[in-house]
């Protein structure tokens, strides 16, 4: 088994009066073909260990390595490479651009890779076809259902066929059925190998029975996979 | 799971070290739409803001072309008009009128090296001229009389708006010729019904009237009259007051520096040589000082263009943090979020530029075209003209696109 993400005695202080310890030494790893979801309360640090996961912030203690390099001391341009090529993320805002259509948008995910306009495209209809969008690819967001402008994003994440992909409430601005539609998306991604680490509320995960990270106060209270 | 082991499009290799990470790049190609993507959502406000620019840029360009135009218009007639006309007089009285110089000055002054033509006049003091013998002699109008010949019209390059110049007949009898200032000033306009003017106490035949000429205005205040007939009527002493002299125009300095003694050897300190075409020369001067004024302004006005446009940039990095924060996410570096904004403001400020030069000849040519002149639009003046305003651009976007570059991706993604 190969290790995609390790997060080691990860720590992020705020500094304030008092600072603010969102994350409090928290430790795991996820393997390659992994879908870990992470749940707990508003306010447990779960996006903050997130985006530090993600290279979008940077712990104040503790290392992350992602694909097996190690994310601290990276230069932001390399930092950024990483971002680029070996991870995808989602928001619970899907984050499209307005005057982008669906295709665009998605091709935006390979744009930071120097891949030329051309195979970008392909890549989009193809990744389009994966979310079930390949027929709406020329529409523009607002055109498009809540439901649908979140698969364009996952399509969007996917498209460069990264290590990693991060979702942060996926379904947080979705009703129930478009949610359900997400995550069964996402999980079939997870069935063709992609390695997912999603932030959701716990009886989605239940439902979907895989390894989830209970998170309260900033660390890990408990992981279904306890060997991590 | 048991992904491991299944063929990948985009490759991640197990490395231990952060040496082989791809970098994060963005194609030069792929920058142009990455920067127009935010323009094209805010068409108004991007119209706006080119706007100073615009105005700044076409205020240069025009100011530059008109004035270089009405340049080319003097430059033109002092070619015409020739920069190698002297006038020599005897300086004047207490009473402003013109004091003779020696009967030999026309003589001497005709074999100076350097002189291609001279034509003697001789204001006639005392002497009035009037519409009427029943207007009192002391209301002159400003109009004199004054003796002159043939070599005059030439000398002068002078022309008739009416009737013909004086010849040796019509030099012996009351007839005169009438500058166009005076015929003016007298209700003169044209020689039908063979108009007459009361001249020092005579009825005189108008027999011509003159176009005005640039370089004499007193030619154009003047009737003028044949030596004979001022000799016979007015007693003139064949002494002339004002002299015209065409020099070859490369000797124009050498004869200027001789004629006072050539004029009058015993005095020749009393003597006034003059170049009438400097008075064109400084009013270049006077255009030139001008512009410089108009394209300070100009300047100010592309000041407050630039200004303008970073204080668009700004408020367009606030309003799109989320997409920052987006990018950021897709793998951008700080130096692409820097790039896209510095980019969104140079095309910013190459529009306005764009614009201002259209504006700007536009304006020059309806100016030109209008006021009879050549066009000339200085070419460094338009290509200066957008140069600047695409180094305003770049300028005005690099603080916003700083700001941009240097905010967080986490924070710029909790907005929206
Ligand atoms: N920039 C910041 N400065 C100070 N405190 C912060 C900052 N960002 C997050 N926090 C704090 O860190 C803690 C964890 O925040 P985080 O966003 O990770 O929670 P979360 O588990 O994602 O919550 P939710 O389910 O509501 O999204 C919170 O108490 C939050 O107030
Ligand atoms: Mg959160």
């Amino acid at each position: 088994m190969s290790v995609v993400l390790e997060v080691r005695d990860a720590w992020k202080v705020y500094p304030g009066n008092p600072p603010v310890e969102s994350v409090r030494g928290v430790s795991f790893t996820v393997e390659r073909g992994e879908l870990v979801a992470i749940v707990g309360p508003s306010g447990s640090g779960k996006t903050t260990i997130l985006n530090m996961a993600a290279g979008l912030d940077r712990p104040t203690s503790g290392s992350i390595r992602i694909a097996g390099r190690a994310a601290h001391g990276l230069s932001d341009r390399r930092l950024s490479g990483l971002r680029a090529h070996h991870m995808g993320v989602v928001f619970q805002r899907f984050h499209l651009l307005d005057h982008l259509s669906a295709l665009d948008n998605v091709a935006t995910g390979l744009l930071y890779r120097a891949i030329p306009g051309g195979r970008r495209r392909a890549a989009a209809a193809e990744a389009l076809e994966r979310v079930g969008l390949g027929h709406r690819a020329h529409h523009r967001p607002h055109e498009l259902s809540g439901g649908e402008q979140q698969r364009v994003a996952i399509a969007r994440a996917v498209v460069g066929r990264p290590e990693l992909v991060f979702a942060d409430e996926p379904t947080g601005n979705l009703d129930t059925g478009s949610g359900a539609g997400v995550l069964a998306l996402l999980d079939e991604l997870n069935g063709d190998g992609t390695t997912i680490v999603v932030i959701t509320h716990s009886e989605e995960v239940a439902r979907a029975g895989r390894r989830h990270i209970e998170m309260r106060d900033g660390q890990i209270v408990h992981d279904s996979r306890s060997s991590g | 799971m048991t992904a491991t082991d299944r063929p990948r499009t985009f490759p991640g290799t197990p490395a231990t070290s952060g040496s082989d990470i791809g970098l994060s790049r963005l194609r030069a190609a792929d920058l142009i739409p990455v920067a127009t993507g935010g323009l094209r959502t805010r068409r108004v406000r991007v119209l706006l803001s080119m706007l100073g620019i615009a105005i700044g840029i076409s205020a240069v360009v025009a100011v530059l072309g008109i004035t270089r135009s009405s340049q080319a218009d003097l430059l033109a007639r002092l070619d015409r008009l020739g920069t190698n006309l002297l006038t020599v007089v005897n300086g004047s009285n207490l009473s402003d009128a013109e004091v003779p110089l020696p009967a030999t000055a026309t003589t001497t002054i005709g074999h100076t090296e350097g002189v291609e033509a001279v034509a003697p006049t001789a204001e006639l003091a005392g002497v009035g001229v009037y519409r009427s013998d029943k207007i009192p002699p002391q209301i002159t109008g400003g109009l004199s009389v004054r003796a002159a010949d043939s070599s005059l019209v030439s000398t002068l390059g002078a022309d008739m708006l009416a009737g013909t110049y004086l010849n040796e007949a019509t030099s012996r009898y009351p007839t005169t010729v009438l500058g166009h200032t005076a015929a003016e000033t007298l209700g003169i306009t044209d020689l039908s019904g063979a108009p007459r003017v009361w001249l020092g106490g005579r009825w005189y035949t108008v027999i011509g009237i003159l176009r005005p000429i640039e370089l004499a205005s007193e030619i154009n205040r003047s009737a003028l009259i044949g030596f004979p007939v001022a000799a016979r009527d007015f007693a003139y002493n064949d002494r002339p007051s004002r002299i015209y002299v065409r020099s070859q125009t490369e000797r124009t300095l050498e004869v200027f520096e001789v004629l006072a003694r050539a004029a009058n050897p015993k005095n020749p300190n009393e003597v006034a040589v003059s170049r009438p075409s400097d008075v064109l020369t400084a009013r270049l001067e006077v255009a030139n000082a001008t512009t410089t004024m108009f394209v300070g302004l100009g300047a100010v006005a592309l000041l407050v263009g630039g200004i303008g446009i970073a204080n668009v940039m700004v408020i367009s990095v606030l309003e799109r943090r989320s997409e920052i924060g987006l990018r950021r996410a897709l793998g951008a570096a700080r130096r692409h979020v820097a790039a896209q904004f510095v980019v969104e403001s140079f095309l910013l400020g190459t529009a306005g530029g764009v614009a201002g030069v259209l504006v700007g000849v536009t304006v020059t040519y309806g100016m030109a075209v209008h006021l009879g002149w050549q066009v000339i639009i200085p070419p460094a003046a338009m290509s200066a003209g957008l140069g600047t305003a695409m180094a305003i651009g770049v300028l005005s976007g690099i603080y916003p696109a700083l700001r941009a570059a240097s905010m967080p991706p986490t924070q710029a993604l909790r907005t929206s």
